[in-house]
């Protein structure tokens, strides 16, 4: 299992106040993700677990794009990846924010 | 509440065990116990390199159903199969026994079966996990609790999840589901094509779906495929769940018994069906959820006190 943990200080935190949410299935081309607002100010921590190697690139790429967008600052997420494609993971993390966002 | 009204009609088929438990029970009312946050999941999958999941699987909680309490489980049919395991199986087990031994608990359970069977990772706690959730079963059923089996999802109920299904008060089951214990793949690998080919997904949805184990008597309701249809199936099942009995024993061995006797001589789902006195069997395929629910329930062998 290869284990990538991504650390970023975002813009603002994220709205909403919910405090946890879990969206997704660990699933072939699937993956689950669980989001907890744990973190301070607009901290945000990722971390991934996959049986996928030489993807880090990827990973980064797709997570630096995630926080940018969606500023997740409080948030702890955490991914049990089943091999999915960036765009699925992408769309994940965006139903986990909107799961989040919810008052 | 307009969404609402269309999450009802969604495919249970399709759905992931946390959205089934959610679509059914009464809006809001579901509380999870052990919920992913807690991590509580598999300590063996890391060493197979194969990713966990947070709940390992299985999701439990309590909630209302048309205003009653209940407990339910469900078997995330996509993760691993759904598959049986220390942690996933625990969590059912605990479930069952809270039920069992706490007359203040829910004294009925739902069990949203979606598996293949024991986890192979984790064989020999699997094993032991489905005797245990069995002996659970009937032990609770014997202290009064109601535990009833919902079966509609990717992975069917094979293996210990057939066996499960088995030792609850009541069964209920779409077309889609499937209720089997030794899988198509494992008759045709062990006794050969000419016994069952697995391939044939006619063959293998007419003999272990949901149409002909509610013709046959195998399950006690047909649900349509969303989760209004099980919450309708699961209501109709709990306003008559069979006392667990001497006498609920006897009738049980004496219908399968009888169904063995009737049976025995057929060598498909269709000539079953024609014992059955059905008039056109090969019609029973097509045949909508409404029309199909509806003939079962004019058939005796598909409607007993046993179980």
């Amino acid at each position: 299992m290869l284990t990538l943990k991504f650390s970023h200080a975002a813009k603002r935190r994220l709205a909403g106040e919910q405090a946890t949410a879990i969206i997704g299935v660990v699933a072939s081309g699937n993956l689950e993700v669980l989001l907890e607002r744990v973190l301070p100010g607009a901290n945000c921590e990722i971390e991934i677990a996959t049986p996928i190697t030489g993807y880090d690139a990827t990973w980064k790429a797709v997570i630096d794009e995630f926080v940018e967008r969606f500023s997740p600052g409080g948030l702890r997420i955490s991914i049990n990846d089943g091999g999915a494609r960036p765009d699925t993971v992408f769309l994940r993390l965006m139903q986990g924010c909107a799961l989040m966002e919810k008052v | 509440m307009e969404d609402a009204a269309i999450y009802a009609q969604a495919s249970w088929f399709q759905a992931t065990a946390r959205q089934r438990a959610a679509g059914l029970l009464d809006p809001n009312s579901f509380t999870e116990f052990l919920g992913p946050a807690e991590r509580v999941q598999s300590p063996h999958l890391h060493l197979f390199d194969v990713p966990s999941a947070f709940d390992d699987g299985v999701v439990i909680g309590r909630g209302t159903l048309d205003g009653k309490d209940v407990f339910i489980a469900a078997q995330e049919g996509q993760f691993m199969g759904g598959t049986f395991a220390e942690v996933s199986g625990a969590k059912m087990v605990g479930l069952v026994r809270a039920a069992r031994d706490h007359k203040e608990l829910p004294q009925t359970v739902l069990l949203l079966l979606d598996s293949g069977g024991v986890r192979l990772q984790e064989a020999n706690a699997g094993e032991l996990v489905v005797a245990e959730l069995m002996r659970a079963i009937v032990q609770a059923r014997s202290a009064g609790v109601a535990v009833i089996a919902m079966v509609g999802g990717k992975a069917g109920a094979f293996g210990g999840a057939g066996l499960t299904a088995a030792t609850c008060s009541r069964v209920a089951v779409s077309e889609e589901g499937r209720i089997a214990v030794t899988g198509p793949e494992v008759i045709e690998t062990n006794k050969g094509v000419e016994e069952f080919d697995s391939k044939n997904k006619a063959l293998v949805w007419s003999t272990d779906g949901g149409k002909n184990r509610r013709l046959i008597g195998g399950a006690d309701a047909f649900a349509e495929d969303s989760m209004a249809g099980f919450r309708a199936a699961a209501m109709a099942l709990l306003a008559k769940v069979p006392a667990f009995n001497l006498k609920t024993m006897q009738a049980e061995q004496e219908r399968l018994a009888a169904r063995q006797e009737k049976f025995g001589a057929c060598d498909d789902a269709v000539s079953m069906w024609r014992v059955l006195g059905i008039k056109d069997p090969e019609a029973i395929r097509d045949m909508d959820s409404k029309d199909f629910a509806q003939l079962a329930s004019s058939i005796k062998e598909a409607n007993h006190d046993a179980r």
